[in-house]
């Protein structure tokens, strides 16, 4: 990371912590927003959001280790999340899983070269009446056939 | 297609019924906090959650607390697969939700209402935002709320991450605090150290959308919809193999026979009720009752026709719990992981019965030894799909086990 990447992070940060608090509690939106920002929780990012909450690196790095949606490694600019549950498993995810893989050409936990896309599975995500579904990033599609799951990626792009 | 909000007409007895937004708010500030506290007692609402713990003494216990804070959190974390009436409640009756918090608070005497939303839900999250921005220019949140002298109360949202295991209260109370979700050991319990050590109310969704029923039409009137035990009514989250998934609301005490009736399933074989931390019922037991004391459940109802292979839909569930368990207390994260493998070895037909049966015991330590509900009842679908489909499992050869 270039010197001035990190004083624009830590400017970000310190920005960040005015907005929402020096408590613990604020800790979670914080990493949100970071995440959403850079796709990514990066080790120096953790160091500072530590050392401006004045909490141990290793709590914040606890924090992000434990929720699937923060990652301490660079993921794509955008996120898929295939719901594996049964629900969405009965009502055809495999046929959506095995068109995304071979459209993107990468499997699932991992993000394309350039580093546009990263395919995930997740659990249940609330529409198991209109399976299968899958988040992509903010958003969620349901009733997916295999076409039209490449056509959203093919549109998000 | 994307999961867009729009709401659709839907007819049920209680929660469904016609509902003027505030209202609930409006009579609970007429008949003060000692009437609602009756109301709510006497309409022996349990929480909707899964758990069944009764409302009111939740409400009580903190109503009676001395201290300088309290909260009430609204559990919006609804990760049991097969659950989405809060998705279906929140974005179609928002009212009757914030209503409900708006009254709690008010009856408990807190200030502070936190609604935690699940991670994967943040596609609702402008529009609940707006929502409560129009109840504070109607005066129904911000200070001296319709008038009433001294009564402030406010509603803030939180975002979730995507961890299943912040459904439980005490570990939503860890993630809202900034920790990793853990769940705490209990006692204390949140009603005397909750967040930020205050005496907290975490209530269900559904929950407090009934409450804004019952204190608008009254207990009574409330207890005359369900059975004795499980009053009022319940909204099912159908999915699986029927014509119609949906949410419907239902009274407690439907039978599983008519909810396939309703739902128009064909060839049912099973149907897993409460969610992967459910029990898997087979159709000899299908004239059970949908109600807290015989087949008890938050919501989840997911039907398996003749076609499926209850195998898979073990390993399914198994899976979840190996990647959802917090990994805290022993039982949980290992005995997942011991069962996965079983129902795997399973798979492969390498096994022995006595293997089978030293994992069911296995089963029955993490019921009794896990720390929260996740480790407590995730055995409860490899007990109940083992036992009660050991022909189609252990004598069948079409499920791909070899008997050599």
């Amino acid at each position: 990371m270039l010197v001035y990447e990190k004083n624009s992070l830590s400017d970000e940060i310190e920005v960040l912590i005015e907005k929402f608090g020096k408590e613990r509690s604020a800790l979670l939106p914080i990493l949100q927003i970071i995440e959403k920002r850079h796709n990514y929780i990066s080790e120096f990012a953790q160091q500072e959001v530590a050392r401006l909450l004045d909490i141990h690196p290793v709590e914040v790095y606890s924090v992000v280790s434990f929720y699937n949606f923060l990652h301490r490694y660079p993921q794509g600019k955008n996120i898929v999340r295939l719901c594996k549950t049964i629900s969405c498993d009965m009502a055809g995810k495999r046929e959506i899983e095995e068109a995304l893989k071979r459209e993107l050409g990468i499997n699932f936990d991992e993000t394309t070269r350039d580093k546009k896309w990263t395919l995930e599975y997740t659990s249940c995500l609330g529409m198991c009446d209109q399976g299968p579904a899958m988040l992509v990033n903010d958003k969620v599609y349901t009733k997916l056939d295999p076409e039209t799951a490449v056509q959203i990626i093919n549109d998000t792009k | 297609m994307e999961a867009k909000i729009n709401k659709t007409h839907r007819e049920g007895a209680v929660l469904f019924s016609p509902y003027d937004a505030g209202s609930s708010i409006k009579k609970a500030l007429e008949v003060g906090r000692e009437n609602i506290l009756f109301e709510v007692r006497e309409s022996k609402i349990k929480g909707r959650g899964g758990a069944g713990f009764p409302t009111a003494t939740k409400w009580m216990l903190v109503a009676a607390a001395k201290a300088d804070k309290k909260y009430i959190v609204c559990n919006a974390d609804e990760g049991e697969p097969g659950t989405f009436k809060d998705r279906v409640l929140l974005t179609e009756y928002p009212d009757l939700v914030f209503d409900g918090m708006v009254v709690a608070g008010y009856t408990i005497g807190a200030e502070i209402g936190i609604l935690y939303l699940r991670g994967e839900y943040i596609f609702m999250l402008e529009q609940l935002e707006d929502y409560l921005i129009s109840m504070r220019q109607n005066n129904l949140l911000g200070k001296n709320i319709l008038g009433k002298e001294g009564f402030n109360f406010d509603i803030s949202i939180r975002l979730g991450s995507g961890a299943y295991v912040c459904g439980e209260e005490t570990a939503l109370i860890e993630s809202l605090e900034g920790h990793r979700g853990e769940p705490r050991n209990r006692p204390p319990y949140p009603v005397n150290t909750g967040y930020m050590g205050y005496p907290t109310v975490v209530n269900n969704v559904e929950t407090l959308a009934s409450i804004s029923k019952i204190i608008t039409k009254g207990a009574d009137w409330f207890k005359t919809h369900g059975t004795e035990k499980s009053t009022g009514s319940k909204l099912f989250s159908v999915s699986g193999d029927c014509k119609k998934p949906g949410v419907y609301e239902l009274p407690w005490g439907t039978t599983l026979n008519e909810l396939i009736k309703i739902v128009d399933a064909e060839n049912t074989k099973a149907i897993q009720v409460g969610g992967a931390s459910g029990v898997c019922i087979p159709k000899s037991q299908f004239d059970r009752q949908l109600s807290y004391e015989d087949a008890s459940t938050g919501g989840s109802i997911m039907i398996f026709n003749e076609s499926r292979k209850m195998l898979h839909v073990l390993k399914n569930f198994m899976d979840f719990f190996v990647e959802e368990s917090c990994g805290q207390c022993t039982p949980c994260r290992i005995g997942n992981v011991k069962l996965l493998e079983c129902v795997e070895r399973i798979e492969k037909g390498e096994y022995t019965f006595s293997y089978i049966n030293s994992m069911k015991d296995l089963s029955r330590t993490m019921q009794v030894a896990s720390k929260c509900g996740l480790g407590q009842s995730s055995p409860n679908p490899f007990l109940s799909i083992l036992e009660n489909f050991k022909d189609e499992i252990f004598r069948s050869k079409e499920n791909g086990v070899s008997h050599a």
